[in-house]
């Protein structure tokens, strides 16, 4: 049993309406078709009004959710053959980003990410996705690796933020970020950024600088949480979906700021609905991306990659 | 030794048998604050001892007694460290464009711009220290805490894509709370677009100088701050990615009082060295004239 919002309640006790009244008829002598019919009808009406307009906290909400896939059920979909290797060769492995190899329709790939655990204890081992200078170094030396032996990076960027404890601090958690942000400019391969989950702050785009960057629907991509952002601007973090609108975090938000490529869109009610369904939509993406940048010189990537971001802001003249 | 809590325990005890403590406590009014004519002194964050305002500005700011280092305002930075006459500015009209519409932030900047006469928290240009013509970037954190929004950010890359093109080297001084709250993921992508510069700047053989003064945290430190050939800081300036409250709250510890300043960075391997205000020209040249052979733009 998935979680179940609010905002979709609706659509699921009409669900099961439905079952059961279909359930009745199987064992009656009474014909219910036709109600039956009218109330799907009315299911697939509801379900267009409320999944097709989500509002920003909701899509939140999405981001979060507890079923939402991981960086590792995708790999699983849309490579073969992946192994991951482990650690920084610096200090140690963090299990908050794994990274490795794989097949991409029968040629290798790397392909790194951030992995939240599906539950209590796994979420402790990984950090519940929130990385260490570590993880972020561990994460450079796969590109470098990638671009010796001339491999496109893909990246899954799925994160509450980079870990904001003292250890992390002390082992230079800004620094890691950084230099991940300036050796991403200058990789010589194709690097290409998919945001599946929440994508947050600078922890999230320590694996974000890349060709081409492309959000998941109901993904979110944003400066500080709403909550942050809402205890930081009007002190109440109660007024986090105030914040989820006024900061424009979603993937329609995203694309209309000029700051991603492309919005992969989603199966009805979320990715965590149909998990094979999405990385579908992931796969075309992906292969329409590779395509694309397969036929770049290492310079036209590198003098492409500057445009792409030297345009992003907006400001005026006086 | 006799732990300090215990120890002030017993003075607590001593004043209420002599029935001496105070019940209540003053609360200054507004009036009484401003009785002294404002700017004439200056009492030390670092000791507290009061000094003339001029004595301290011509002391750079830092404390005469203690060393404590105040906040220097960019422009005065610019004129301890360059010959005025040749300084020259870039992109002074930059201004914010509101692009997220985010409401009340245009009156929030106007009030800065007033405040401060800066159109931005920050100044990009060139100048000469001693004979050495740079490319440099000063934050000011009175405008806004030196939040980076679109402005900054462009400001940044523009300076450094100007180093590059006119073969000068880039030398930054940071003073960031982080990213500009009211620009939102605009914010973060100043973080790349700085990052990207500074990789086309140095592969070109560029040199980059950072020195972080306080406060440099969040989104400033985890970009640009930290990406100098050599990264230097003000003594005792607060530098780190996360801020304190937050890792408190989140490691649920308290953190020592020393907890993310220069020193502590210094200590972790995170910076080259922390320079005393009064040290920086004087090294910057030495450092200059270092680079002068192999440290030029190809």
């Amino acid at each position: 049993m998935k979680q179940v919002m609010e905002f979709e309640k609706p659509i699921v006790n009409l669900k099961e309406k439905i079952a059961e009244l279909k359930n009745f008829t199987k064992d009656s002598e009474i014909d219910l078709t036709e109600e039956i019919n009218t109330l799907e009808k009315r299911l697939s009406v509801l379900e267009d009004d409320i999944y097709g307009n989500l509002k920003p906290w909701q899509r939140v909400q999405m981001a979060r959710h507890q079923d939402r896939p991981t960086t590792l059920e995708y790999i699983e979909k849309l490579f073969s053959n992946f192994i991951e290797f482990h650690g920084d060769r610096l200090f140690g492995d963090d299990e908050a980003i794994v990274a490795g190899i794989a097949y991409y329709k029968d040629r290798p790939v790397t392909v790194i990410g951030h992995q939240r655990g599906k539950d209590t204890k796994e979420n402790i081992r990984r950090n519940f996705g929130m990385p260490h200078p570590e993880g972020y170094r561990k994460a450079l030396r796969h590109m470098k690796q990638a671009e010796k032996f001339n491999r496109p990076v893909i990246c899954f960027i799925d994160t509450k933020g980079a870990y904001p404890g003292k250890a992390a601090e002390e082992r230079g958690q800004s620094e890691a970020i950084a230099r991940n942000l300036m050796e991403m400019a200058g990789l010589k391969v194709p690097i290409i950024c998919i945001v599946i989950g929440e994508g947050g702050s600078g922890g999230a785009l320590a694996l974000g600088v890349g060709d081409h960057i492309h959000m998941l629907e109901n993904s979110t991509y944003s400066v500080i949480s709403p909550e942050g952002a809402a205890a930081l601007l009007w002190k109440d973090s109660g007024l986090a979906q105030k914040a989820a609108e006024t900061m424009k975090i979603t993937s329609y938000d995203l694309k209309q700021l000029g700051v991603i490529d492309n919005i992969i869109p989603e199966p009805k009610g979320g990715a965590h609905r149909d998990v094979d369904q999405q990385a579908v939509y992931m796969d075309h993406i992906i292969e329409e991306s590779l395509r694309v940048l397969k036929d770049h010189t290492p310079e036209e990537l590198l003098e492409k990659r500057w445009e792409k971001y030297k345009q992003i802001g907006d400001f005026a003249t006086l | 030794m006799m732990p300090s809590g215990v120890e002030k325990g017993g003075v607590t005890l001593l004043k209420d048998l002599f029935g001496k403590r105070k019940k209540y406590a003053t609360i200054p009014n507004h009036q009484a604050k401003t009785d002294v004519p404002e700017g004439l002194m200056q009492k030390c964050d670092g000791c507290h001892k009061i000094f003339y305002r001029k004595e301290m500005k011509k002391n750079l700011n830092v404390c005469p007694n203690c060393g404590h280092h105040h906040t220097l305002l960019a422009w005065d930075r610019i004129e301890c460290l360059f010959n005025m006459d040749s300084f020259e500015e870039w992109d002074k009209d930059l201004i914010t464009s509101n692009p997220l519409q985010f409401p009340g932030y245009e009156e929030k900047m106007e009030q800065d711009r007033l405040k401060t006469g800066l159109n931005e928290g920050i100044i990009t240009g060139k100048g000469f220290i001693e004979d050495q013509a740079v490319a440099v970037a000063v934050m000011d954190s009175s405008f806004r805490m030196g939040s980076m929004g679109s402005v900054i950010g462009e400001k940044i890359a523009r300076a450094i894509e100007n180093a590059r093109e006119q073969s000068l080297p880039f030398i930054i001084f940071t003073a960031s709370g982080g990213a500009r709250m009211q620009e939102g993921v605009l914010s973060l992508m100043q973080m790349t677009k700085t990052s990207i510069a500074i990789k086309r700047f140095s592969d070109a053989g560029g040199l980059m100088i950072s020195v972080m003064t306080h406060p440099t945290t969040g989104g400033v430190s985890a970009s640009f701050a930290s990406l100098g050939d050599y990264n230097f800081a003000e003594p005792g300036a607060l530098i780190g990615f996360a801020g304190r409250r937050i890792i408190e709250q989140t490691i649920r510890e308290k953190l020592p009082d020393d907890f993310q300043t220069a020193e502590f960075q210094l200590k972790h391997g995170q910076l080259d060295k922390v320079v005393h205000r009064h040290e920086m020209k004087a090294l910057f040249t030495t450092l200059l004239d270092m680079h002068k052979e192999g440290g030029e733009i190809s």
